[in-house]
């Protein structure tokens, strides 16, 4: 079997003809599925290989999040579309008081396997209403797991680790990723949540990221290898449950962290890795943990001040140097891992 | 109901200067001069017209996603609209909020609203607010078929008529919600249907045909403005364009759109009417039709000089007191 490079919004539609064919509980509920193959074009082939199990619903978020969860506590996998990310708010009560409290408030007697789809992100001037990555409501929320890769084998894998996980998974997919192709393997795979991975080995400063960012602190590198900085990007994937093991692998190596993030700074994923990275890992740090991340405002409209509200590579570097310069002695980290040989 | 002559004119004037601004944008949207999403009116400026022409200046609006005819029709200025649909610094919004987000709260314009039903609760509040203020404005919340399935739509309606409240909705069904055709997706038969269930007026107009709605529209805001409570005025429309610009348009034929364009045209009938009736000569209308193009090109080579945003500017405006 060979591999072939698809688009992530064709990785995503395999994925879930794959799924389907072995699966007749899963359908996909929500907003204009099958006229033309979903908005992103994510769901092509699919309503005429399974038409009864794509539902075009009316414009009302709340009952087709709501309808998720109903359906998932009665024996079926809903794939819920949500559209964009940005209307999740419309349906709030339905993820938030329900779909993650449900199983663990009527003392584990339910499962909700059911996946909650939302493409996020900005950069296409869609302005404040449609742009927004929103993934730290749900972190916040326990009860919800969330996933956000980038790579379309990512993708593939990880549609079809959410579709059969047995819990409620919140599934982030960039905007701006959809027509972003690379290669996936013709041969069947499914990648487990919770697992990080190295886009690219270094040894001087952990890069952790995840979705369209990834992209970015790749081509980052580049630019910081000229610097004599050889960075190891680690693409997060799943934010909850995290794969602390790997983070703290590459940061006891490198001794340097930076998060980097699409989403606004504050209260951002990024607050939370740099907390737990300072709680835990405190003794290799050289330097402080930096994020970088989107300025704290919304979205605006007009593509010069949206470049500058987004974090962009020169950012990313400054985020690196800011890491990397004033560094404490080796002498204060006993532990630290000395790979400088 | 009399309608004056020169309102007759001013009716086909704003029909017209709704047309030759959509058309002009979808032209400066595809020579990529304007950035994000562009939904265009075109088909359905009788209905968006015929409703704003029943109010006052100090009255409200919502507006939606589809928004730039109910914002020209309330009196907005076009070329501070093309600038915002630029980013420009000059726009309605500075440049925050694009085409889809235009308002000029000055002419009692509160925005077009990106959220799919996300301005009827919105207008909710301004009838409370006006009822408090002890003024007789009346706000016009308008929105599509699709709209009408929200929640936030029954909830709104609901409240307006347990409050009598000072509102006029108006849903413009130009018969889709993007992909999904009304007729499959609205329970019940129509939107205006809806309305018995909440005990309040609700009609059905000939939305191409701009003194129907007027007519219809202007009994609903006078209820309202008497304290008589909510109405629901729903104006059978068509959309000739994609859902957006670049659309590709698989869910319909092209023989749907052309039959209304050649038998509804809501600005084709009521030139033709108002030659009929003498009021306009075939020349004067022609005469309408090279003023507004002329006017529009300056509005929107005004957008297109103004400066852009500093990248900084993005920063301001998010409070009041930082
Ligand atoms: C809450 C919400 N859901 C979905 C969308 C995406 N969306 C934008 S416009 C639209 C269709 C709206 O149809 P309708 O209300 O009939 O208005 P029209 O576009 O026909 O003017 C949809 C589904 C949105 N913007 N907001």
């Amino acid at each position: 079997m060979g591999v072939r490079d698809l688009s992530c919004s064709l990785a995503m539609a395999e994925a879930l003809m794959e799924e389907m064919e072995q699966d007749e509980t899963i359908f996909i509920i929500g907003e204009d599925l099958t006229a033309q193959g979903g908005i992103f074009g994510q769901f092509r082939g699919l309503s005429k290989k399974f038409p009864d199990r794509l539902i075009d619903t009316p414009i009302s978020e709340t009952s087709i999040v709501g309808a998720g969860v109903g359906a998932a506590l009665t024996g079926m996998r809903p794939f819920i579309d949500m559209h964009f990310a940005d209307f999740v708010t419309t349906a709030m009560d339905e993820i938030v008081n329900q779909m993650a409290k449900i199983r663990y408030m009527f003392g584990g007697q339910a499962t909700l396997p059911l996946v909650l789809w939302a493409p996020d992100g900005g950069g296409i001037s869609a302005a404040a209403q449609h742009s927004q990555c929103l993934e730290s409501w749900i972190i916040h929320t326990p009860g919800l797991k969330v996933v956000a890769p980038y790579e379309p084998a990512d993708v593939k894998g990880l549609i079809k680790a959410a579709i059969r996980d047995d819990d409620p998974v919140v599934f982030f997919q960039h905007k701006r990723l959809f027509n972003w192709t690379g290669p996936v393997t013709e041969e069947e795979y499914v990648i487990p949540l919770g697992k990080a991975a190295i886009k690219r080995p270094g040894k001087d400063i952990t890069i952790l990221t995840y979705s369209r960012m990834t992209y970015e602190c790749m081509e980052a590198s580049r630019a910081l290898v000229q610097n004599g900085i050889d960075a190891e990007i680690i693409d997060l994937r799943t934010l909850c449950p995290l794969d602390f093991e790997l983070i703290a692998q590459s940061v006891k190596k490198t001794q340097h962290a930076i998060v980097v993030h699409e989403a606004c700074l504050t209260g951002g994923f990024g607050a939370e890795l740099a907390a737990r990275i300072n709680e835990d890992l405190f003794e290799y740090l050289r330097g402080p943990v930096v994020r970088v991340a989107a300025k704290d405002v919304p979205m605006p409209f007009s593509p010069v001040m949206e470049k500058y509200v987004l974090p962009q590579i020169p950012d990313i570097l400054a985020g690196v140097d800011k890491a990397m310069k004033n560094k404490r002695p080796d002498t204060n980290i006993p532990h630290a891992v000395n790979n400088q040989t | 109901m009399k309608i004056s002559t020169d309102k007759k004119i001013s009716l086909l004037k704003k029909m017209v200067l709704i047309r030759v601004f959509e058309e002009k944008t979808e032209a400066l949207y595809h020579q990529e001069l304007i950035p994000g999403f562009v939904h265009l009116s075109i088909g359905q400026e009788a209905s968006t017209v015929g409703s704003c022409a029943a109010l006052r200046p100090d009255d409200y609006i919502i507006s939606t996603h589809r928004g730039h005819a109910h914002i020209l029709a309330k009196g907005a200025e076009p070329k501070y609209m093309f600038a915002e649909c630029f980013g420009k610094t000059t726009g309605y919004c500075k440049g925050k909020g694009g085409s889809m987000h235009i308002a000029d709260f000055s002419k009692g314009i509160l925005g077009a609203n990106g959220v799919v039903g996300g301005g009827f609760p919105i207008m909710t509040g301004a009838g409370f607010s006006i009822k408090l203020r002890n003024t007789d404005q009346v706000g016009m919340v308008f929105f599509g078929d699709g709209a009408s399935n929200r929640g936030t739509f029954h909830e709104a309606v609901n409240m307006a008529a347990v409050f009598k409240l000072p509102i006029v909705f108006v849903c413009e069904n130009n018969q889709w919600a993007s992909t999904s055709p009304a007729e499959k997706m609205v329970a019940g038969g129509s939107v205006a249907n809806r309305a018995h269930a909440y005990g309040i007026p609700g009609f059905i107009t000939d939305g191409s045909n701009v003194l129907k709605v007027l007519e219809a529209v202007q009994e609903a805001v006078e209820r309202a403005r008497s304290g008589r409570g909510p109405t629901i005025v729903e104006n059978e429309t068509f959309r000739y364009k994609g859902h957006f610009e670049g659309d590709r348009q698989k869910y319909r034929t092209q023989d749907e759109i052309q039959h209304y364009r050649m038998h509804r045209d809501p600005i084709d009938r009521f030139q033709t009417v108002l030659i009929e009736e003498g009021v306009l000569t075939k020349k004067a209308v022609a005469a309408i039709w090279a003023e507004t193009k002329t006017f529009i090109d300056e509005a929107a080579q005004y957008g297109l000089d103004s400066p852009l945003p500093k990248p900084e500017d993005a920063l301001k405006d998010l409070f009041t007191n930082p």
